[in-house]
């Protein structure tokens, strides 16, 4: 039934998509497919979350679509119905929050057809149950959401970032049709069940290669480092609603194809495999969130700080491998728990703070923080909800990021009973990583609230800014009030992602609902134990009474004074502290090595009137090793084959001769 | 009577008839003038019918009576004598030139028949002998066919070459048992679409060049050979 329920969502989905492009020449149009898209994302939550707190047996559906023998087949297991709740969450946060921003679109018809489109085949990627729909509805997903970062394609930058999007989208389905041909097998079985059953007995060369073949496919679509690259690209160019769906959601279902792929297809929880993803997963957290604190663009900084989820929640992963390959059902359990939930969170405030991008976009025509400030005058609302959703990614109590890093960092301090001494020593490694990029996550967002939102505007368009429209708000508000919630009662997640532990690793979490008191215990009492509504009240009544005290104790009056200044009387908005100085003794620390960052200062020759002159280059390393050379090679390679498009017919047909008799000959000699 | 009774005779016939027809394409590769060509492909496709026909007797499958005939039709008395009045009509008959020696093209001739038995009789080994014999000469056939449009430069003899490939492909498909007519049907069928095309292609390249040599369509695009 739930399933029924969202495959009519997701035709209906496609139905608005074509509505959409009738729509976008009215004013009218507009609500009516963001309306249509926030009903129907609406009804594929219920569905979902029916699905996954309702238990029973899975739902699944063989439509007569598709490739004659296989048909599109679609299911619902508790994995694909938890991601399907991401999606929807998502998609109903974007649908609210577009029915306000998408007014202020100046091309609607490039937006309004496709964004319907985006919806239904993310919903479809994670309902497939074989590899033809399943890749299918992949590239559809990446299609759908190339042609919103092309949305604006008047800038050159928008047209590159879509360009080099593409080729990496066409790239990672590339390597997940190799995946699927190798999961599949000789004998061809597409469907999921065929596969799972034959996985079970596959040698350890094909799962080492299936990981890694998943790892290019969905990683590159997630943005694990080295792979990342076109996501500070796309993600940004894309309107900020659609830019939230791409990063919190998109993401997220790319993480549901590796797991779909690795963890239950191939049935590829080994140690080794648990090492790729921990080294990989906190590498990319790292060098995610440094590129972030470089960052004084709003959106890409937004962008480079998905990298870092990304890999905590791939570090996440790689120990739920470790321990699942162990034996370690119990600890395995944790982790994935920890990363899923982690995943559900990094969608709720990576959107929220997208949407605050956009709204910040909308009031003041701005992305670049080095010219704003100030505005949580100017948006009380929108840097209230900004502030929430700093401090969920920041994973500070007692909001939903900190319940999801604090139990990864459980999983971690149950690292000892691993066996292998390898992944003893290096799991705590990878902890000091993710405590290191939690760390430097938290100087982000404090340097992208404080450049921001407070101090004094830095240019005209932030000190004439005005809150946004009540949709918008309506959509923020309702993301923070999510975060609030799923920080202050983790257990509910918890016992919600049970279902899904127990169907990948055939072991759960203890049940959270038991706890007394809304505490959250991961493994036992005597170890550890959470309580955010308690710490949530306790910061509310302390800080309540702190409040008190100053105003009681203190003089109430409200006086405006100027500030101190240290000395300096008529400070200049431009002298205050501004992003890049905010980031530099970071930059000093791990800028030349990651960076490659140069400072150079001029200083004018005594007795000129010049101004001195600072000057920063950085460069991005990974670039410049890996995709600047290949994309060199690649352009060699094509101006070599040029050649073979001006040949004669005869020499045409010699060609084909000519393979045909290699090939014959290579039989030959082979068989 | 079925073909298991006729024991080694019709082994034996099946065996002549098609490696009559490699022979006959050996003789394609160093035929210089174009009529003398065109009556190799005809006897090409005459072998080729009575091969089939053989094939019908053999396996007691009456439809490929049918293929034998159209084979016989078409390809043996049709194709041949239209192409020789398009020969006439662009009066070239005198000229025909071969890109590569004659000595070379059957050496490498010889080379891709040795290709093929030896491919064909190596992943074939659990199969009826009269199939894999009949597939290793039809790829020999087919092979050949190639090395005739790849060594000509003339369209006409590419057309030949085209044809006596397909000849190959249909001496594959008769040796192996239960191939439906249908299939039979369509392929001749399309073959002598594309003989129409050709043909029409022909013309209007004469008509555009004075000349029926491909290489003045390269010249006109303006490229080297």
């Amino acid at each position: 039934m739930s399933l029924l329920v969202v495959l009519c969502c997701v035709a209906a989905l496609l139905g608005t998509a074509v509505l959409g492009v009738a729509a976008a020449r009215r004013p009218a149009g507009r609500p009516l497919v963001y309306g249509a898209s926030l009903l129907l994302c609406l009804l594929v939550l219920a569905a979902a979350l029916d699905r996954l707190l309702g238990g029973g047996a899975t739902p699944a559906l063989t439509l007569p679509l598709g490739l004659p023998w296989i048909g599109a087949r679609f299911a619902l297991d508790p994995l694909a119905a938890f991601f399907l709740v991401v999606v929807a969450l998502g998609g109903a946060a974007a649908s609210l929050y577009g029915l306000g921003y998408g007014r202020h679109e100046e091309a609607p018809q490039r937006v309004l057809p496709f964004f319907p489109a985006f919806l239904a085949a993310m919903t479809l990627v994670v309902a497939a149950a074989d590899a033809f729909s399943f890749l299918l509805s992949w590239e559809f997903m990446s299609l759908a959401s190339w042609a919103l970062v092309m949305a604006h394609h008047h800038e050159a930058e928008n047209r590159r970032a879509g360009f080099v999007y593409l080729v990496m989208a066409s790239f990672g389905t590339l390597s997940l049709l190799l995946t699927f041909g190798l999961l599949a097998g000789p004998g061809g079985a597409y469907g999921f069940a065929e596969m799972r059953a034959a996985a079970a007995g596959g040698h350890d060369v094909v799962a080492a290669l299936v990981l890694a073949l998943a790892l290019l496919g969905a990683g590159s679509k997630a943005g694990l480092v080295p792979l990342h690259v076109w996501l500070p690209l796309a993600h940004p160019a894309a309107p900020s609603h659609v830019s939230g769906l791409m990063s919190g959601v998109m993401t997220k279902v790319a993480i549901y194809g590796f797991l779909r792929i690795v963890l239950d297809l191939s049935g590829g929880a080994t140690w080794w495999s648990g090492i790729v993803l921990l080294c990989l997963g906190s590498a990319t957290a790292v060098i995610g969130i440094l590129h972030a604190l470089m960052e004084s663009d709003l959106k890409r900084l937004l962008a480079y700080s998905t990298i870092e989820n990304v890999g905590v929640i791939f570090a996440g992963l790689g120990l739920a491998f470790a321990f699942k390959a162990d034996g370690l059902g119990l600890a395995a359990a944790l982790a994935l728990t920890a990363a899923l939930f982690h995943a559900l969170n990094h969608s709720l405030f990576k959107s929220l703070l997208f949407f605050g991008a956009g709204a910040v976009m909308t009031a003041t025509g701005e992305r670049d923080l080095e010219r704003l400030g100030g505005l949580i005058h100017r948006l009380p609302v929108t840097a209230v909800v900004a502030l929430a959703g700093c401090l969920a990614i920041s994973a500070l109590p007692p909001l939903n990021g900190f319940a999801s890093e604090w139990l990864l960092f459980q999983a971690v301090l149950k690292s000892p009973d691993l066996a292998q001494w390898g992944l003893k020593i290096l799991v705590p490694a990878v902890g000091g990583l993710l405590a290191l990029a939690a760390a430097l996550a938290a100087a982000c967002f404090v340097k992208l609230y404080g450049v921001g939102f407070l101090g004094r505007p830095r240019s005209p368009a932030a000190a004439g800014a005005r809150e946004v429209e009540r949709w918008m708000l309506a959509a923020m508000l309702g993301l923070a009030a999510l975060c609030l919630a799923a920080g202050l009662l983790p257990g509910l997640v918890i016992d919600g992602l049970a279902p899904v532990t127990h169907s990948l690793l055939g072991a759960a979490m203890p049940l959270q609902r038991e706890v007394p008191w809304l505490s959250i215990v991961p493994i036992a009492e005597s170890r550890s134990s959470y309580n955010g509504l308690l710490v949530f009240l306790f910061m509310a009544i302390s800080g309540g009474l702190a409040a008190l005290a100053v105003h009681r104790l203190a003089s109430r009056a409200l006086r405006r004074g100027p500030a101190w200044g240290c000395g300096f009387p008529d400070a200049v908005p431009a002298g205050q502290y501004s992003a890049a100085s905010f980031a530099q003794p970071i930059r000093r620390v791990f800028g030349p090595l990651l960076f490659a960052a140069a400072e150079r200062v001029e200083m004018p020759p005594p007795g000129s009137l010049a101004p001195a002159r600072f000057e920063l280059a950085l460069t991005d390393r990974v670039w410049e090793t890996l995709y600047a050379p290949l994309g060199r090679a690649v352009g060699f390679a094509a101006d070599r084959l040029n050649g073979l498009q001006f040949l004669t017919i005869r020499r045409y047909l010699s060609l084909v001769f000519l393979a045909l008799v290699t090939l014959l000959l290579v039989l030959a000699l082979w068989s | 009577m079925s073909g298991l009774e006729m024991g080694s005779l019709g082994f034996d016939t099946a065996h002549l008839l098609a490696g009559g027809l490699v022979l006959v394409s050996f003789m394609m590769l160093y035929q210089h003038r174009l009529y003398a060509l065109l009556n190799l492909y005809a006897l090409h496709a005459l072998l080729l019918a009575t091969s089939v026909a053989w094939q019908a007797f053999t396996q007691a499958a009456p439809h490929l009576y049918v293929t034998a005939l159209i084979a016989l039709i078409f390809k043996a008395l049709i194709i041949p004598v239209a192409l020789h009045r398009i020969v006439e009509r662009l009066g070239i008959h005198r000229d025909i030139e071969t890109a590569v020696g004659v000595g070379a093209t059957m050496l490498v001739g010889m080379g891709l028949v040795a290709l093929s038995l030896v491919l064909m009789l190596r992943v074939t080994p659990g199969a009826d002998p009269l199939a894999r014999e009949d597939l290793a000469f039809a790829l020999s056939v087919v092979l050949l066919g190639l090395l005739v449009m790849v060594t000509r430069r003339n369209a006409v003899s590419q057309v030949v070459g085209f044809m006596s490939l397909e000849n190959g492909l249909v001496l594959a498909a008769t040796g192996a048992k239960g191939m439906p007519l249908v299939v039979e049907i369509s392929v001749a069928f399309s073959v002598l679409i594309a003989f129409i095309v050709i043909g029409v292609f022909l013309f209007r390249i004469r008509e555009r060049f004075d000349t029926v040599d491909v290489g003045a369509l390269d010249d006109f695009r303006g490229e080297r050979r």
